[in-house]
């Protein structure tokens, strides 16, 4: 009985945080159908700013970039990260190197940003004549994207029980299937999690892929830039369209999955 | 275990694996305006060479929208378009990559000297230029780099108050309107925040000058500017003439082609000029010491400077700018509806031009800190 | 090959790519940032190499140590409220049916996907005197003056708390979803054998998830300058805008080299307890 009033009280209370969260969202989808370029006054209701936006394809553009950018960065975060999970919490005992996984997320970023570029001229630029672009945002975000995903299969690893492992191994499965079919369900969640921190971090980060990206631009450049003049309804019409092809596209994977048991 | 779902799906994500790993090698996708250009931004690429390809930064939406395709047409030189929001952004990018990454950056004068100071900028190579007859007299007189010689102006103007004449009773014409304001408009002034223009007020109140590097004029400054401080709505470089139109503020300091936008949306917005004088601000062109095509740079510089060129800067941005032929060509509705346009520049080079601050730059900032903290 | 050989190998292959990564990444080039500290700024921005420690002795003044003080405050509210907010939402999503699970993951984290800049000018938007939410109660007759609920402190926690909180919300589902469904069973009754067998038993159980979730909310609040920008009207600043203005605008890096130095020994300071903190939950862990 006092369980079910507990869930109600949940209930309330993440519907609550979901309103917090949302509400500047709903602020910028009817902004961007304002007839009037400013967010103070409401002209009257107008589609003018998504013809706008599509007829401008550098908002796209950017936005695919971005898209680019985040997906590889948080496929090397997750598989670096991964291992170096394994590693911290399995292989080896040392506080010494449980904190340098946390150091990638302690550099302020325009430090990191700053150190990356001059690297990046160092090496790149001057001694091997690359010019800077997406794959230099990539190798950036990757940096600090490692540190996340490491950091949150550990907390998923440090309760793992290993007996599990050993009696699979025991049982006479080779090691490739024990991890498989004994491990890995297990600290998928944790591998989901950090991703989706990887890939949502990586989305809107604007410091180091501004000084890393060359002329490349990705979304948050392209945002940044055009703030000039405060936020247009240009702009809130790009942001309403990421979050109404980011829903459509994960409703779109989630139905792909299908209805299977073990979902995470 | 519902395996076969289970591998469609994995046999998807990694076909949209696939697809992405493929877009990401190849070309990254272009904007717009770097589509024209054709070349890809793939790791093989040489930035040296002088292949005719002109990289430049600049600020978004501060050129017309066909002066780059324009160029690129007649002259067959390809455009790659970077942005920044800020000065210190660009100087940021510059620095850590030791002056090099781009051919061309649009700057701020102060920081136009400062690329020279730093041997990053390379002499402007008149001889190719000859647009540059457009250009007022007095626009060769820039005090941050008299002559002409390492940059070229783009647009100008000054710095003031800007205020909604239907909500402000009387005419406010000194600084001190805004350091020291009326009940009236008691929070709802803001000031920009950016070091130079916050600083601006308070020294031309004092009648310091708006370059001074004396210790004892700074800290005056500031003791006046944190008193002032209790008196703002906030510190807005971006959103000010928007929090005008909508009686969020009712007196900003503002830079003159930015009131214009104010004025755009509401007719009873004004700019003025205090009394103590103000600032001659300049935004312009600088052609990077390290870049391969330097030719290129002055073309685009010529190309910059014709009269339709500048027209359609104006049109843009509703700036001044130092361009003659294309002032005279303006339509008198405009010039009648932005008065700002109408300036001459003698008056614009009344004011005091800013320049680099060379080694007073950390103290300024820290004055700036001691302000806004 | 012998046992340890194979360990060896073992442990190369797991930690062996995200160090070389890291050395090449991270370590090289920030380190070679962060020795500019020792040396002096150029005439014109740019870094002469003059050894000398004189920065560190321009870190120690109030000024800054009052903008780091600040900043530490401001984070850990920040941090306070997401855990709040956050471990009863993780909590909720832990407990649904696997089937919801990922959607509502994705609902909390899918407002992230869109800039943080347009989200904070939405706020900027609902908050001012002439905004939204003052209309809004003025309008329901709860308050007859607008509330000051911008360009303040209480705008800057705000902020903060709202871009970081699905770095709380994640690593605390991860923690929650792994505990016996029984242990969340006695916890979610809400009498007063719920709550004991919730603050003595789940909640330490769960306290990596929480520590890690601390972390990711306070780091990068300390070092945020969009915010106090912002939503705080630059009327407050912050380490986040220190940093910055030294390396961009001063074109001091030496001196913003030494406060970015400043800034990692504190956080390592937090990070060195958060591991002793560990440590001591591996050898006390039971289960």
């Amino acid at each position: 009985m006092r369980g079910r009033v507990g869930g109600k009280v949940l209930g309330v209370g993440f519907a609550a945080t979901l309103a917090f969260l949302y509400l500047p969202i709903l602020v910028l989808v009817v902004l961007s159908f304002n007839a009037s370029g400013l967010p103070t006054s409401w002209g009257g209701f107008t589609t003018g700013w998504y013809s706008e936006l599509l007829n401008n394809d550098g908002l796209t553009k950017a936005f695919l970039n971005t898209l680019i950018v985040a997906f590889w960065a948080t496929l090397i975060s997750v598989v670096l990260g991964t291992l170096l999970a394994f590693g911290l919490e399995k292989a080896v005992k040392s506080t010494g190197l449980d904190a340098v996984s946390y150091i990638p997320m302690i550099i302020p970023d325009i430090v990191l940003a700053i150190a990356l570029l001059s690297f990046y001229n160092l090496v790149f630029t001057q001694w091997l004549g690359l010019s800077l672009g997406l794959w230099s945002v990539i190798l950036g975000h990757a940096t600090f994207g490692i540190a996340f995903v490491a950091i949150i299969v550990r907390t998923r690893l440090r309760h793992f029980d290993d007996s599990m492992v050993e009696a699979s191994l025991d049982l006479g499965a080779n090691e490739l299937r024990t991890f498989r079919h004994v491990t890995l369900p297990a600290i998928t969640p944790g591998i989901v999690a950090g991703a989706l921190v990887a890939f949502t971090l990586s989305l809107d980060e604007f410091v180091i892929a501004f000084f890393t990206a060359g002329t490349s631009v990705t979304f948050p450049i392209q945002v940044y830039s055009m703030v000039r003049f405060g936020v247009t309804p240009e702009i809130n019409a790009a942001a309403t369209l990421v979050v109404g092809v980011s829903l459509v596209l994960t409703v779109l994977a989630l139905r792909l999955r299908g209805r299977s048991e073990t979902t995470l | 275990m519902a395996r076969s779902r289970m591998r469609r799906f994995g046999a998807l994500a990694a076909a949209g694996a696939l697809t992405m790993g493929i877009a990401a090698c190849g070309a990254d996708v272009e904007t717009s305006d770097n589509a024209k250009a054709g070349e890809s931004a793939a790791p093989a690429e040489q930035p040296s060479g002088g292949n005719k390809t002109l990289t430049i930064s600049n600020w978004d939406k501060y050129i017309p929208e066909d002066l780059i395709p324009g160029f690129e047409k007649e002259t067959g030189i390809k455009v790659k378009y970077a942005k920044h929001a800020t000065n210190e952004e660009i100087l940021g990018k510059l620095e850590a990559a030791d002056g090099g990454g781009f051919d061309m950056v649009f700057v701020s004068g102060q920081f136009a000297e400062s690329l020279k100071n730093r041997g990053w900028a390379a002499k402007i190579d008149h001889a190719a230029i000859p647009n540059e007859k457009n250009l007022y007299p007095e626009a060769s007189k820039l005090p941050y780099d008299v002559g002409n010689t390492h940059s070229m102006p783009y647009t100008w103007g000054t710095t003031g108050l800007c205020y909604r004449s239907d909500k402000v009773s009387g005419t406010p014409d000194s600084w001190n309107d805004l350091l020291k304001p009326s009940a009236q408009v008691k929070g709802k002034t803001t000031m920009l925040s950016t070091d130079r223009w916050l600083l601006l007020p308070a020294l031309k109140s004092l009648g310091f000058s708006a370059n001074t590097k004396d210790e004892g004029e700074l800290q005056q400054a500031r003791d006046l500017l944190i008193k002032t401080k209790d008196t703002l709505l906030a510190y807005d470089d971006t959103t000010f003439y928007s929090k005008l139109v909508s009686g969020e503020a009712l007196l900003v300091q503002a830079w003159d082609g930015w009131c214009n936008y104010g004025i755009a949306e509401n007719p009873k917005i004004k700019f003025v000029v205090p009394k103590e004088g103000s600032d001659l601000w300049v935004d312009s062109m600088v052609v990077l010491e390290k870049s391969e095509n330097k030719e290129a740079a002055m073309k685009f510089i010529d190309y910059v400077l014709r009269p339709e060129s500048g027209q359609g800067v104006v049109d843009l941005l509703t700036y001044n700018t130092p361009n003659k032929a294309a002032m005279d060509g303006l339509d008198p509705k405009l010039k009648k509806q932005y008065p700002s346009l109408g300036v001459d520049p003698k008056e614009l080079l009344a004011q005091e031009g800013l320049r680099d601050l060379g080694e007073a730059q950390p103290a300024w900032s820290r004055i700036v800190t001691e302000v806004t903290s | 090959m012998n046992g340890s050989t194979r360990l060896r190998l073992r442990r190369g292959a797991l930690l062996g790519p995200a160090l070389v990564w890291w050395t090449a990444l991270l370590a090289a080039p920030v380190l070679l940032v962060l020795a500019y500290s020792v040396f002096q700024r150029g005439v014109y921005g740019g870094v002469v190499y003059d050894f000398s420690l004189d920065n560190f002795d321009r870190i120690a003044d109030s000024l800054y140590l009052d903008v780091l003080w600040f900043s530490v405050r401001v984070a850990g509210e920040a941090t306070l409220v997401a855990l709040l907010i956050g471990y009863p939402a993780a909590w909720f999503i832990a407990t649904r049916p696997e089937r919801w699970r990922t959607i509502l993951l994705v609902l909390v984290v899918l407002p992230f996907w869109t800039s943080l800049l347009i989200r904070t000018y939405s706020w900027m938007v609902l908050l001012n005197d002439e905004g939204l939410i003052n209309n809004g109660l003025q309008s329901l007759g709860i308050i007859d003056e607008p509330l000051s609920l911008l360009y303040n402190e209480f705008a800057i926690v705000l902020g903060l708390t709202y871009g970081y909180l699905p770095l709380m919300i994640l690593p605390l589902y991860a923690a929650i979803e792994r505990l016996s469904p029984e242990l969340r069973e006695a916890a979610s009754d809400l009498g007063a054998s719920g709550w004991r067998a919730f603050l003595t038993v789940t909640f330490p159980l769960t306290r990596a998830g929480v520590t890690a979730g601390c972390i990711f909310v306070f780091v990068p609040s300390l070092g945020n300058f969009l915010v106090p920008d912002l939503l705080g009207g630059g009327r407050e600043q912050m380490v986040g805008n220190l940093i910055q203005t030294q390396f961009l605008k001063a074109r001091d890096w030496p001196f913003g080299a030494t406060l970015a130095l400043a800034i990692i020994a504190l956080m390592t300071i937090v990070l060195l307890i958060q591991a002793w903190i560990n440590a001591r939950d591996r050898t006390r862990e039971v289960a």
